[in-house]
């Protein structure tokens, strides 16, 4: 069968020709033509070539982590910090393999980011070679593209092709497998002058009658709402979203992966839904009658029990990808397109709805059940932490997250004003994401605050990076909020399984004195009054990581919450 | 083998290695069998055609489309039900026969259109056509004699007339 997924077009596109190299220098070559800066990697026995290739390259940057999953998460947190592909690389095997978890990551929030994996030579694949793993086998279900490069001449094309899959429509990772002695064959590179894959074109234009039937359906609506989510930041549409939402005052919640689609401080903001959002989001989804639902996937932590979900609205839904729409809930028109592009050409239509007792219901939503938290003495409340992130930062820092309480606390209190200042792992709920994530967005906005906050549990699961973070001197808080438990699996036995504590109390070490050891700052803090200043000094930290382990209240839990698979009905709004 | 629950949706893919994993692979990660699968070439060396019969309800089947067209090698893949169809399947069935059986089964054969493709005093292999069905039918009949052996090729199917499946 002909290897190629490109096959007749293949041969009369324009190709730029160079003269001999190997295949090693031809992938430096072609990341250095799509412009990446910095890769995160380890090298191993198949990627020897590759570094050899490197080593001569010195307008990459490659950052040198202790374990491959960490790379892969820094690429995200590069990725979805900047917009650009983020890059990551590992040794055949068990290198390649421990990139898995970090490219699932990418898959579930549509990150783009390319993964360069060595594989043992070709003679001896299938073998069960030393340090052998099928990497596109096993990554095939994780990925949005992958291929194993059998030639060298091969390896330019491969690759644009990679980069161009992992940024062109729905973002997603791709792996490029590439066997030792296809980096060490010498070749003459080809390189693809036009679009890589011109079969590959998603729709960016929304269908002009669909778009008049949203305008006239919004334009009606007496109970409208926008539920916005990650392909508003993704799609560079945040712009076109807010004008939208400013000509017709329409309310917007955001998902989790939404957050800074717009500035949450926005009048017509209403911040989080879902299983832990806001109360009044939740209720506004509850009772709207139309809802523009915008790069969002009615994923089940928004929805609950779905027949239950905006029981009385008619749904718009805007995607670039086709697959979502009508996946999990029915469209009454469907749009599919660029969300910057069809949203651009929904305000320019649109007529303004008369939603002012909607307003005035939200209104009172919103003053009855804000988000609060109580703080008891001489304990340190974790609500509180985020809240002072939050106020010392205004909103403006780039902050990332593991996954749990903590995050839910963030994604309650950080109120971004910004997009892509939110980074959290949504879809597939990584522990382990939010140091690495931050790493990632340091290299790719060196002049931004950034700043990681994470559980003690999750922190646990990637710290062995710090001294990545202190090698490369990266200005960077760590704030583990620290409450001795895996505070979410311990909520959930709390309500759920009549708080039979199985396996979710931790014994931790001291994370202040490992910081120490590693070469970082380390602060602890255990009574309420030493958390101000302690946060201010770990943000005005420069010359490198700032770990302040904070010692919050066991017992808190994170509400409001619907529980799984229920319903607004059922949200638990106090203890 | 209920009709009822069953979907097919035709899909050219790129002619490359690793394709028919991935297709199968993205049915697989959803719990659902594969009823039949048939894949060859087609007029462009470049692209095969699969005809992939699934057990879906028929509610999920334009889904199962629009999952398959998120591969990068699928150019195009249409649930054809309920479009005019040409739905065909080729079965080899080898059957017990003595001289004193083979005139009825080639009676059976007769009436069903089968080709006999051999012949040996204790067996007779025949070839069959058409819609599942037909091919479900002769094979009961059959049945008594004793099936040795059955390979049957699974559903390949068009759309009738101009317009492309």
């Amino acid at each position: 069968m002909a290897k190629q997924i490109v096959s007749a077009p293949a041969a009369r596109r324009r190709t730029s020709r160079a003269t001999k190299m190997t295949g090693a220098q031809v992938l430096v070559e072609t990341l250095r033509r799509e412009r990446v800066k910095v890769l995160f990697g380890h090298p191993g026995g198949a990627s020897l070539p590759i570094y050899d290739a490197l080593y001569d390259a010195t307008d990459i940057r490659h950052v040198l982590v202790r374990h491959e999953q960490v790379a892969a998460h820094a690429a995200v947190g590069y990725a979805r910090a900047s917009g650009r592909v983020g890059v990551c690389t590992a040794t055949s095997g068990p290198g390649a393999t421990n990139l898995v978890t970090g490219i699932t990551d990418a898959m579930m929030d549509s990150v783009p980011v390319v993964a360069i994996t060595g594989q043992v030579p070709r003679p001896v694949i299938g073998n069960d070679a030393f340090q052998e793993a099928d990497v596109t086998g096993v990554t095939m279900p994780i990925t949005k593209w992958n291929v194993l490069v059998m030639r060298a001449d091969d390896v330019a094309r491969r690759v644009q092709q990679a980069f161009y899959i992992a940024r062109t429509g729905r973002p997603g990772p791709v792996l490029v497998d590439i066997p030792r002695d296809v980096s060490q064959e010498s070749c003459d590179p080809e390189f693809v002058d036009g679009i890589p894959v011109p079969e590959y074109r998603p729709v960016l234009d929304g269908n002009p009658n669909q778009i008049a039937a949203a305008a006239e359906l919004l334009g009606s609506a007496q109970r409208p709402m926008i539920y916005a989510g990650g392909g508003i930041i993704s799609g560079n549409a945040s712009a076109e979203l807010t004008a939208l939402a400013e000509r017709t005052r329409i309310p917007v919640a955001l998902t989790l992966m939404g957050k800074g689609a717009m500035d949450e401080l926005h009048p017509c903001c209403l911040g989080m839904l879902g299983m832990h959002g806001s109360a009044y989001a939740n209720w506004a989804m509850n009772e709207a009658d139309v809802i523009l639902a915008v790069g969002v996937r009615f994923d089940d932590r928004v929805t609950g029990r779905l027949r239950d979900f905006a029981p009385r609205a008619r749904f718009i839904h805007i995607d670039i990808d086709p697959a979502e729409i009508g996946k999990n809930k029915p469209a009454h028109v469907p749009i599919v397109g660029d969300a910057a592009r069809v949203l651009a050409a929904l305000a320019a239509q649109v007529r303004p709805p008369q939603i002012d007792p909607w307003w005035a219901q939200i209104t009172e939503w919103r003053e009855r059940h804000p988000f609060r938290y109580r703080q008891r003495d001489g304990q340190i409340s974790a609500q509180f932490v985020c809240d002072l992130i939050n106020r010392l930062t205004g909103g403006t820092a780039i902050v990332t997250t593991d996954v749990g309480q903590h995050q839910m606390w963030m994604a309650q209190w950080y109120r971004p004003r910004a997009p892509r200042s939110f980074i959290s792992s949504g879809g597939l709920g990584t522990m382990g994401f939010g140091f690495p994530a931050a790493m990632g967005a340091k290299f790719a906005c060196p002049d931004r605050q950034v700043i990681a906050v994470v559980g003690d549990g999750g922190y646990q699961m990637t710290m062995q990076d710090l001294i990545t973070a202190v090698e490369h001197r990266l200005a960077l808080p760590i704030i583990v909020v620290n409450n001795g438990a895996l505070g979410m699996v311990r909520q959930w036995q709390t309500f759920f399984y009549r708080n039979r504590l199985s396996s979710s109390i931790l014994r931790n070490p001291d994370f202040a004195r490992i910081a120490e050891a590693f070469g970082a700052r380390g602060i602890r803090v255990d009574r309420p009054e030493q958390v101000e200043p302690a946060l201010r000094s770990a943000l005005a930290t420069e010359d490198g990581p700032c770990v302040v382990d904070v010692i919050v209240d066991p017992e808190e839990n994170c509400l409001p919450m619907i529980p799984s698979g229920q319903s607004v009905a059922e949200m638990i709004l106090d203890e | 083998m209920s009709e009822a629950h069953t979907a097919t949706i035709s899909v050219l893919v790129e002619n490359s290695p690793g394709v028919l994993v991935r297709v199968a692979g993205l049915i697989r990660r959803r719990g659902v069998n594969i009823h039949s699968l048939s894949v060859g070439p087609t007029e462009n060396a470049a692209v095969s055609r699969m005809t992939i019969v699934v057990d879906t309800p028929p509610e999920r089947t334009e889904q199962f489309a629009k999952q398959l067209r998120k591969l990068v090698e699928v150019r195009r893949a249409t649930a054809v039900d309920g479009q005019q169809t040409v739905d065909r399947e080729l079965a080899l069935v080898k059957v017990n026969a003595n001289p004193g059986t083979r005139m009825e089964i080639m009676e059976i054969a007769n009436v069903f259109r089968a080709n006999v493709v051999d012949l040996t005093d204790r067996t007779m292999t025949l070839e069959v056509t058409g819609k599942g069905e037909k091919v479900d039918a002769i094979v009961s009949l059959l049945a008594k004699h004793g099936i040795r052996e059955i390979a049957r090729t699974g559903q390949a199917t068009l759309v009738r007339g101009a317009q492309a499946t």
